[in-house]
């Protein structure tokens, strides 16, 4: 179990190094999409048009942050479960993307694209939304602002911690952790 | 017959609701302490760790422990002898949990099923809340809070087992219910098992178990004791804090039955698993 600091956008080098268990501070640039943001991001690359934003490097958050109280950056704003994203997901691995935060488990498809295109998941603490919402240095509304909880943002954060459930090597830390654990 | 002003219903709901999805609940408090203590796990230790201290930071800031601040949950008890003077108990139980989410800055969850359009323009800020009314006698008005997030909901599950499985079965089936769900109901977690009643009442009871205070006993006996073997027998599955593999990962299971008599047809035994997520936000108000 490593710990590493790292900068975004990613490269096939900085996700390359990363397993399952490792610790992971992040600092750069997020961008935050949900289910419905996901499906307009995923049927833009079918037309083949442009994105909201550089999909080649990024690291997507799956969050839907809480309204900010007046002087506030963000929210709440901890980690969604991801399985929702499961449908989209590979795409958007094969076209640039390099790193995925959320909380809970990933089907073989999402781990497959992770080994095949190199990219890797991110698991953050959920429910911990009033400590992430402390690394979150700028936040705005990029795409799709009629989606409420669910636009695109882009984020600023720094020093932002997470632990790599799924890495480039098709381990996964939820399959692992168990078996350690279990007792029977 | 005692007259309770619809105002301070709403009042007292608005400010439950901004408290209890800003300030962990003692029990939960109490319970993740404990965990942190028996956690045999780093990395669940982390874990405990940081929800410690998001508990802590919530609080001081008067802002949401999770941004998933849920569906608006209400079980109510009207006394007979109770009377609502200016409005609808119902209306003021949609304008309290109204006013609690927009003046809160809480998020609003409710969505149409099929467009998945937000409710907050058409229906109102994560209008409508689930109610369950019940008519009791006195002249009281007992509300009880929940805010439910949607992952531990989406992990819930109910069956109709064949009476002959029994008591094997109920454990059999909880056993599956938390082992799929694993990391996504974000554990530690609070297992809420509603059986017998019909098929709809055992998912409303295992809700509503989900409000009794963790650590406390069961007052049937058999049913406490079975609820102790069930939640070691679920700890010996290593899921963990956040699924990360652990040895903590639920912290009570709670049974509650159909009475009186704990009761179901005689063809019939229905079970419901309803789990509640770390970030336990519940809340009683007497009025």
């Amino acid at each position: 179990m490593a710990e590493y600091k790292l900068q975004t956008p990613l490269s096939d080098e900085d996700v390359s190094k990363l397993k399952a268990g490792d610790i992971v501070y992040l600092s750069g640039t997020l961008y935050t999409a949900r289910d419905a943001a996901h499906k307009r991001l995923v049927e833009l690359i079918e037309k083949g048009e442009k994105l909201p934003f550089e999909l080649q490097g990024a690291v997507i958050y799956y969050v839907g942050p809480t309204p900010p109280k007046p002087g506030e950056v963000i929210g709440s704003a901890g980690p969604t479960t991801s399985y929702r994203m499961d449908s989209y997901a590979p795409t958007l691995i094969e076209h640039g993307l390099k790193g995925m935060i959320g909380k809970g488990k990933r089907n073989e498809a999402v781990k497959e694209a992770c080994k095949k295109y190199k990219a890797v998941y991110f698991g953050a603490v959920g429910g911990a939304g009033a400590l992430l919402a402390k690394r979150i240095k700028e936040a705005e509304v990029i795409a799709y602002p009629e989606l409420g909880p669910e636009a695109v943002r882009r984020l600023v954060v720094e020093d932002f911690p997470v632990v790599v459930v799924n890495d480039t090597y098709g381990n996964d830390l939820y399959e692992e952790g168990r078996k350690e654990w279990a007792k029977e | 017959m005692r007259t309770i002003a619809y105002n301070d219903i709403v009042k007292a709901i608005r400010d439950t609701i901004i408290y209890s999805t800003t300030h962990l609940s003692e029990d939960m408090l109490k319970a993740l302490q404990e965990a942190l203590q028996k956690e045999e796990s780093p990395v669940s230790r982390a874990v405990l760790e940081q929800l410690l201290e998001n508990a802590q930071l919530a609080a001081k800031e008067t802002k949401p422990l999770c941004q998933d601040t849920g569906l608006a949950i209400f079980f109510v008890k009207v006394g007979e002898d109770v009377k609502i003077e200016g409005g609808s108990l119902k209306s003021a139980i949609y304008e309290g949990t109204q006013k609690g989410y927009e003046e809160g800055y809480l998020r609003a969850s409710t969505c149409d099923c099929f467009t998945r359009q937000n409710l907050k323009d058409k229906v109102g800020y994560n209008l409508p809340p689930i109610i369950y009314f019940d008519i009791v006698p006195g002249d009281k008005l007992e509300i009880e809070f929940a805010a439910k997030g949607g992952g531990s909901e989406n992990g819930s599950r109910a069956t109709m087992l064949a009476p002959a499985q029994g008591i094997p079965g109920i454990r059999a089936f909880v056993k599956e219910v938390v082992s799929n769900a694993g990391p996504n109901v974000c554990p530690p977690i609070v297992v809420g098992i509603g059986i017998g009643g019909s098929f709809d009442m055992a998912a409303v009871m295992s809700k509503h178990a989900l409000f009794r205070n963790i650590g406390s006993s069961n007052p049937d006996p058999e049913l406490d004791k079975l609820e102790k073997e069930i939640q070691e027998e679920l700890n010996k599955l290593g899921i963990g804090a956040m699924g990360m593999g652990g040895t903590q990962t639920v912290l009570a299971v709670h049974i509650e039955t159909y009475q009186p008599g704990r009761m179901c047809h005689i063809a019939s035994l229905p079970v419901a698993v309803n789990i509640q997520c770390h970030s336990s936000r519940h809340a009683h108000i007497t009025l």
